[in-house]
Parts: structure tokens; sequence; C-alpha cells
């Protein structure tokens, strides 16, 4: 097997609040291949930004990494030195955030904040990192570069801003970037401009991109292969057309059977029950057994084990070893 | 007309700006409005963050006074004078969970509000059996009445705001953007609920929104706005399979479908630029400066909502 861009192994990562240990991570597997686009999809709380900001150790104070591996290119990052993790953030992998208004700072102009993150990790200095930052600005299709260099991150739109964002995060052309639900704070139209330059920048300079996001839109827009995440855990991995057609965990069927969509317009939603899980407060089986129509004995204590359904195609749902446990018996 | 139970008719609302040295010019948040909701009827309302779509629905209930215009509810002008009996046939849901419910008051007393400020209860006894009822309309338990609103999910919160606002019995109820603060799984429990409340009690809704998709299940017509003005009204199945303007056209084309083959087939119409500030609104058609159509006339006059045949209603001089 030929050697993974990144690779999380069993990844564990926790919060230590008062109130207890959050488990937000629990035991995620994942590998990113060169010029992959990877999308983690679930909802609030399911533990897919926590992963992406474990990858780049910028978790909050309380949260640490508690177990398992991050290999990038077959390095261990954990065995990192601080110096080492900054170069790395940046320079191999980059992150972009929802809120393109909070994750700049208002009080420099955007050719300052843009600068930075070329002087930081290249060897360009004065005039000819002035000119890295045009390319840049143009890169993200920005017009005037010269008169956004000046400007302020208040005098420019949403959608502006999270343009200038990616340019920031492709400063150094990096192999991962990591797109945190960049598009949930804009517009349709804005949006439908972001991940079309998404879209086109990975293709131009070949990087891989993780989209986290809860929008199962974006994600059949977009992504290669899907991991369906709930929980703190994976429950379904697989190719677009895997997930989309053929989903075999209860929660990604019954996320696909809950949003409106063309072939179900006329007909009555099938809603998922139940309330979002409460983290500090883990089922002991299956972390979704709670709201699932189809849970048996078994899920409530057992943690389900993923299965492989075709290629691929993985699911942790105890449904499927019940079925293939029937099929076998038909014979 | 008696399938009528809201006429809006010329709706302006505008708001003053200050621009400096004691000058302001008027921000023209919706600009001539018109439009109509049936009997039990829901009318879908789009369009992108600033365009309107939210005043427009308060300016409709009153909770503005709005610059111009007429609201007309079930054959009577809704006036200044007449909103306190009027606030009894038409009702609010807001879009924030977390802040449009009082934390200091119970789940009781927030459902039971609108009950005592109309007098609809004689004593506390009916109060508390109409406060159940009306729980139990949205899925919600009898325990959880004596519970404040931080003691609930988004979801669940969503509820005793619909409860609050079906407390007085109305026929009509703005639902500003209901469901986008929830998260995707429980979206589906809270649009159902929307619409097995309208079978049953017959209620009609202006559904406010964004997510177009959310939009099409739950309305049986749609109105696309932007920049204050409508460009579009028809049919939603109409809308989606034959959208004539340009602006609904790319608005349409640029909403990610949830089915791969789908969503990838189908050619994306990007718009250029963003959404001109409704303080410096372009001359002519507010959609000129992003259309890919525009011509001269488009720059010059305004065009206005014509039927261009089974209640398809359109503003665009070229399509």
């Amino acid at each position: 097997m030929s050697e993974k861009l990144l690779s999380v192994q069993d990844l564990h990562t926790s919060f230590f609040t008062d109130a207890g240990e959050v488990q937000a991570v629990n035991g995620v597997s994942f590998a990113l291949d060169h010029g992959e686009i990877l999308g983690i999809v679930g909802e609030s709380g399911s533990g897919k930004s926590v992963t992406a900001y474990s990858i780049m150790q910028i978790l909050a104070e309380t949260g640490r990494v508690v177990g398992g591996k991050i290999l990038y290119k077959g390095q261990d990052l954990s065995t990192w030195s601080e110096s080492q993790m900054q170069s790395f953030r940046g320079k191999n992998c980059s992150i972009i955030f929802q809120d393109p208004m909070t994750s700049l700072n208002p009080v420099f102009t955007i050719g300052n904040q843009l600068k930075e993150a070329v002087v930081l990790h290249t060897e360009r200095r004065g005039a000819e990192a002035d000119r890295r930052v045009k390319e840049l600005i143009e890169l993200v299709g920005i017009n005037e570069a010269e008169k956004r260099m000046k400007q302020y991150p208040f005098e420019l739109s949403g959608g502006m801003r999270q343009r200038i964002m990616i340019a920031m995060a492709l400063a150094c052309e990096p192999d991962i970037l990591i797109a945190d639900e960049p598009t949930t704070a804009l517009d349709v139209t804005i949006q439908a401009q972001i991940l079309e330059l998404i879209q086109s920048l990975q293709k131009k300079m070949g990087m891989a991109v993780i989209l986290v996001t809860h929008d199962l839109g974006v994600i059949a827009d977009m992504c290669d292969n899907i991991v369906v995440m709930y929980g703190g855990r994976i429950c379904e991995r697989g190719t677009a057309r895997e997930i989309f057609y053929n989903p075999r965990h209860e929660y990604t069927k019954g996320l696909l059977r809950s949003i409106p969509n063309v072939s179900n317009m006329k007909k009555k939603l099938v809603p998922i029950s139940g309330t979002p899980i409460n983290m500090l407060n883990l089922p002991k089986g299956c972390a979704f057994c709670p709201r699932c129509s189809a849970a048996m004995k078994i899920c409530l204590t057992e943690v389900p084990q993923e299965l492989t359904i075709n290629g691929a195609h993985k699911a942790a749902c105890w449904m499927n070893v019940k079925d293939a446990y029937e099929e076998v018996r038909a014979k | 007309m008696n399938d009528t139970l809201l006429e809006v008719r010329n709706l302006k609302q505008y708001f003053p700006v200050k621009t400096g040295f004691g000058k302001t010019i008027p921000l023209k948040a919706v600009d001539d409005i018109s439009l109509t909701v049936g009997r039990g009827e829901t009318l879908g309302l789009v369009g992108e963050s600033g365009c309107g779509k939210t005043t427009a629905g308060r300016s409709i209930l009153r909770l503005y006074e709005p610059t111009a215009g007429e609201v007309i509810f079930d054959g009577e002008p809704v006036t200044a004078k007449n909103i306190t009996h009027m606030r009894k046939l038409m009702q609010m849901v807001f879009q924030d969970p977390y802040s449009s419910l009082d934390p200091r008051m119970t789940v009781e007393d927030i459902i039971g509000e609108p009950l005592d400020v109309h007098h609809l209860c004689a004593n506390r006894k009916e109060r508390r059996e109409r406060v159940l009822e009306l729980m139990s309309f949205v899925g919600l338990n009898a325990e959880h009445a004596r519970r404040y609103a931080h003691e609930f999910s988004g979801g669940q919160r969503q509820r005793i705001g619909i409860a609050r606002a079906l407390a007085v019995n109305p026929k009509f109820i703005v639902c500003d953007e209901p469901v986008s603060a929830l998260d995707v799984s429980i979206q589906a429990q809270v649009i159902n609920m929307f619409e097995e409340l309208q079978e049953k009690l017959g209620v009609a809704y202006l559904f406010i929104a964004h997510d177009l998709l959310v939009v099409h299940h739950i309305s049986r017509r749609i109105a696309v706005m932007y920049l204050g003005k409508i460009v579009e009204i028809a049919d939603a199945d109409e809308l989606n399979e034959h959208p004539q303007h340009p602006y609904t056209e790319s608005l349409l084309s640029a909403v990610p479908i949830p089915d791969p083959d789908v969503t990838r087939a189908r050619k994306r119409i990007i718009l250029e630029g963003d959404v001109p500030s409704p303080l410096h609104r372009p001359s002519g058609c507010p959609f000129r400066t992003r259309c890919r159509y525009a011509t001269e006339q488009c720059a010059q006059e305004c065009p206005t909502l014509t039927d261009r045949g089974g209640g398809h209603q359109v503003a665009c001089w070229v399509k």
C-alpha cells in the first residue's frame, strides 16, 4: 500500500470540563490521499470539527488528544515539537473557518495579514512578499488587489472575507486544506462562488481537501469520499455515490430521509426522532441507538465495529451483522 | 374573492439612516411589495440575507409601522388602531429559539401570556388546560410545563415558540426562518409539525427562509425577493421547474442538492459579485448589476410584476 498523505489512526480527543470528561472524538480513523476531497459530515456535537482541530493541534485549552496517532507522510505528528508544528500549520496543512469575520483581525489591513502568513512561512521579504500577496489576492478571484491590500476586514463582504481566508491558507501552497464549514455563514449564491473557487484551486494546485460540514448538499456536490460521524465516532464511510445511494447505517439512512430532496418533494419527511446526543452522557453501546428506530438489544450494550460493505464502503451498524447472519442462515 | 386571507398592497418599509451632517437617507428595506396568501395556504418567501424578507414579515404584522401600503386581513384593513384585535388572528414564530423565549418564565407562562393579554381564559384552571392542550399539539409533555426555556434543546424551544403563536387560535402565522437554527436531523421534525398543524387547524403560513429545498417542500407558492422587491411569484413546482427571472434561475442553480448524480450533472450559474447595499441601490431593476441579460432599459426603469399565465408573476424586462 502506498503511503497516505495523512492518516488518522484511532484518534481519541477529550475535553476536561468541570462537569467531567467529554469524549468528543472516540476512536476515529481515516486516511487522505493526495488530491482527494474528503467530506466529514455530521450534526453539531458529532466531533467533526474537533477531529479537524486535532489534526492541526489547535484544540481549546481544555482539550487534549488522549489516544491514537496522526501520521503526516508517515511521520507521527505527536512526536513533533511545537516549532515543528508551527511550520506544519500553514506550510503543509492549512485551515479555513466558518466565520470569516471573527477569524480575521479587525485592526490590521488585509495586505498586512496576508503578508504575515507569507513572511512566516517563506523566504520572501519586503517588496517580494508584497508581490506574492497581490498574486494570492488575484488567485482567489478578487480584482483591484492593490486597493484591497490597504482595506480592513470590515470593508469587505462576507464572501470576500472568506476569499481572503482562502488566500491566506494557500499562501504556502499546502498539501492539505481543511475547510471547517466554509460556507455556512454565507448566502446561497455566495456559497456557490466559494465552493467553485475551492474546487478550481484544488484542481489547479492538486492539494487534498478535508471539507467539514453539516450540509449534505455541499457534500454531494464536492466530495469524492465521505465520512459520516455521530457522537464522536464514524458510523459510515464510502464514496459519495455509495453513501447517498446505498446507505448502510441507520443514522445515514435517517439523515437522507429527513432532508427535503428532489425525489421526496411531495412526500412527508421522515424525521429522526429524539434529540441530539448529550456528549457528557454517552450511551454504552451504539451512540445513535437511543434515536434509532431499528435498534436491537445488542445496540444498547455493545459498540458496533466497522463492517466492509463493498470495497471502501464501511459501516458500523449491528443491522448489517444481522442481515449477513440471516443471509447465511437462509442458505 | 373569499379565498384570500391576507392581501398586501404596495407595502413599503423605509428606515432613516443618518449619513452625517444632520442628513438622513431612507434605507428601502421593503420597496413596494404586493402579495396574497390564501386560507390555509403556505406562501414561501425566499431571498438572500439583507433582501428584506424578515422586514416584510414584520411590517405585515405591524411590528414596524409601515411607511406606506396596505395590509388587508380577511377583508379588513390592518391599522394601528385595530392591531390588538388583529394580533389575535395573526402571529409570528421567530428564527432564534434561544433569544425569543424569556429565560425567567416557565413554559406554562410563556405559552399562557398571549391568553392573558387577550383575556381568553376565565380562570387559572381553564388557562392551564388550554396550555396543556397547546403543548400536546406541538409534541411537548405535560411535565414540561413547569420548566424554564434553558432546560430544552433547540428543537423543543422552537416547539414552545410555535405553541405560543398558536395560543390565540390565529388564522395566519409568519414563520421567520423557523428551522434554520436547528440541526439537520431536527429540522424535519419541526417541518412535519408545521404541516400537521396546518392540516389540523387550517392555519395559513408566510414561511420565510433562505433554504430553498425546505421552502419548496413546505410551500404551495413561493415568492422570491431581491433588494426589497419581489422579483417572481409562482406555484412552488412551477418556480422550481421553470424559473423565469434570471435571479431565481441562478439562485436555484446555486442550491447544492443532496444527490451526487443530480447536483453534478446540472449547470451552475454563478453570479458575479455581491448583493449591492440597499442604501445605494442600482437605478432601474435592482438585479441588473449582476444580471447576464441586463440591457439599457433595465438601468432606466424598474420592471413591475406581471402575470405570465397561471399566476406566475415575474418582474423582468428581458425574460
